[in-house]
C-alpha cells in the first residue's frame, strides 16, 4: 500500500533530532562551557581534541548530533511559521526553506568533519 | 412545577448569602446578527456547579437562554462550554472556585454557534464516523465458536482511550483544529486508537486510509491543550504520538521491504 503522506519522514528525523538534542547538547554543553572554563576539568590542548575528533566514533557523534537537530528544529521551525505565523499559503516556501537549510547544514557539517 | 423539582433538588445546598455575575454568552439569530453578553445575578449555593447556575438562571431567571446538558455527573459529556476562557464540563466546575467572578460562559471554541451556549457538531460526528469506530474483523467467527477472548494486558492497552465522552473539549482546547478545520482532531484519534489497540479488532488498515494522512495525525504539533482539558484523562495527545510513532515504522517498513507492504 503507498504512503499518502511523506510526514513520517520529517518527523523521524524530528524526533530523532530532539532526543540526541535533549540527552547530548547539555552534556557537550557543561563540559565545553561550564566545567572546562571554570577549570573543573583540566583543558585538553589543541592537538589532543582534534585527534580525539578525528576518531570515525567521533565523527559519526558529531555528525548525527549536528544533522539531526538542524532538522529537529527545521521541522518545529516550519509548524512555527506554519501555524503561528499563519503563512499556510506558504507552506511549500517554508518547507523548502527549513528542510533545505538543515540539509545545506547537514552538507557542511559533512565536509567539515571529513576534511578535519 | 416538574422544572422547579429538577433545579430544587440542587438548591437545597445552602445559600452562602454571596452573589456572582455570570456573563453569558447570547445568540439569538432571528433576534440578532451579532452575539452579546448578558450579565445574570445568581445566588452562590455551596457546593454549586457553574451548570446549576446556568439552571438557576434557566428556572428563575431567564427561560429563554438555551444550553445543553443532561447527567450533571461528568458522564454525558454534553454540558462542554468556555468558562472564563477554558473549555470545561460545567457540571464539573465549581462556582466557588471561580468567585469573585463575574463568571463569563461561552460556547465551546472552534465550532459554529446554533444558539447561545449550543454548537453545532455535525463536523465532529463524519469524523467520527470516518475512522469506523467499531470492532472489525476479516472474517467473523461463528457463533458457536464463543467470544473473542481477551486479556487484562490486552483490555489495558486501549481501555484509557475507550473512557472519552465525545464533550468535545479537547476540540475547543485544540488551537490546530482552530486554525485547520479538516483536521480530523484528538477525540476521534483517540477513539480510532481505541479500535486500533484492541486485540479483537483488524480494522487498522481502514482506518489509517483516513489518519495516516496530512489531515490526520500528521497536523497535530503535539501541543498538548487536548490532554490537559480532557475531563475523563483518556489523554489524546499521548494517542496521536502513539499512532505517529507506528505509523513512521510501517512507513520506514514500507520503504525498505516495498514486497512485504499490503
Amino acid at each position: 500500500m503507498m504512503k499518502r503522506t511523506i510526514e513520517p519522514f520529517w518527523w523521524s528525523l524530528f524526533g530523532a533530532g530532539g532526543t540526541l538534542a535533549a540527552l547530548f547538547i547539555p552534556i557537550t554543553l557543561f563540559i565545553n562551557g561550564l566545567a572546562i572554563p571554570l577549570g573543573w576539568l583540566a583543558a585538553p590542548d589543541y592537538e589532543n581534541v582534534l585527534q580525539m575528533a578525528r576518531h570515525p566514533l567521533a565523527r559519526t557523534y558529531l555528525f548525527l548530533l549536528i544533522s539531526l537537530s538542524f532538522y529537529h528544529w527545521a521541522h518545529r521551525f516550519r509548524f512555527t511559521l506554519y501555524d503561528g505565523l499563519q503563512l499556510k499559503h506558504l507552506n511549500l516556501l517554508i518547507a523548502v526553506i527549513c528542510y533545505g537549510g538543515a540539509t545545506v547544514g547537514t552538507v557542511a557539517a559533512a565536509y567539515t568533519l571529513i576534511n578535519l | 412545577m416538574a422544572v422547579e423539582s429538577l433545579a430544587g433538588n440542587v438548591s437545597e445546598t445552602p445559600a452562602t448569602g454571596q452573589t456572582v455575575t455570570l456573563e453569558v454568552f447570547r445568540y439569538r439569530p432571528e433576534e440578532e446578527t451579532e452575539p452579546v453578553y448578558q450579565a445574570y445575578e445568581v445566588p452562590v449555593h455551596k457546593d454549586w456547579v457553574v451548570l446549576d447556575a446556568l439552571n438557576h438562571i434557566k428556572d428563575h431567571l431567564d427561560g429563554t437562554l438555551s444550553y445543553r446538558w443532561s447527567c450533571r455527573m461528568g458522564v454525558c459529556g454534553s454540558c462542554g462550554m468556555m468558562v472564563n476562557g477554558d473549555a470545561r464540563l460545567t457540571c464539573a466546575t465549581f462556582v466557588e472556585s471561580l468567585l469573585p467572578g463575574p463568571i463569563r460562559v461561552e460556547p465551546l471554541e472552534n465550532f459554529p454557534v446554533v444558539r447561545d451556549l449550543v454548537i453545532e457538531m455535525t463536523d465532529f460526528m463524519e469524523k467520527l464516523e470516518s475512522v469506523k469506530p467499531w470492532i472489525i474483523r476479516d472474517e467473523e467467527k461463528p457463533l458457536e465458536d464463543g467470544e473473542y477472548l481477551q486479556t487484562p494486558a490486552q483490555l489495558a492497552d486501549f481501555e484509557q482511550f475507550s473512557m472519552c465522552i465525545n464533550c468535545l473539549l479537547c476540540y475547543a482546547a485544540c488551537p490546530v483544529y482552530g486554525l485547520e478545520p479538516g483536521f480530523t482532531g484528538p477525540a476521534v484519534i483517540a477513539l480510532a486508537q481505541r479500535y486500533n489497540l484492541d486485540s479483537r479488532d483488524q480494522g487498522a488498515g481502514e482506518r489509517n486510509a483516513v489518519l495516516d494522512t496530512d489531515e490526520g495525525i500528521w497536523q497535530c504539533t503535539l501541543v498538548g491543550e487536548c490532554s490537559e482539558v480532557c475531563p475523563k484523562d483518556v489523554d489524546p495527545a499521548a494517542a496521536i504520538q502513539r499512532y505517529k510513532v507506528s505509523s513512521t515504522l510501517q512507513w520506514y517498513r514500507n520503504l525498505l521491504m516495498p514486497w512485504s507492504s499490503k
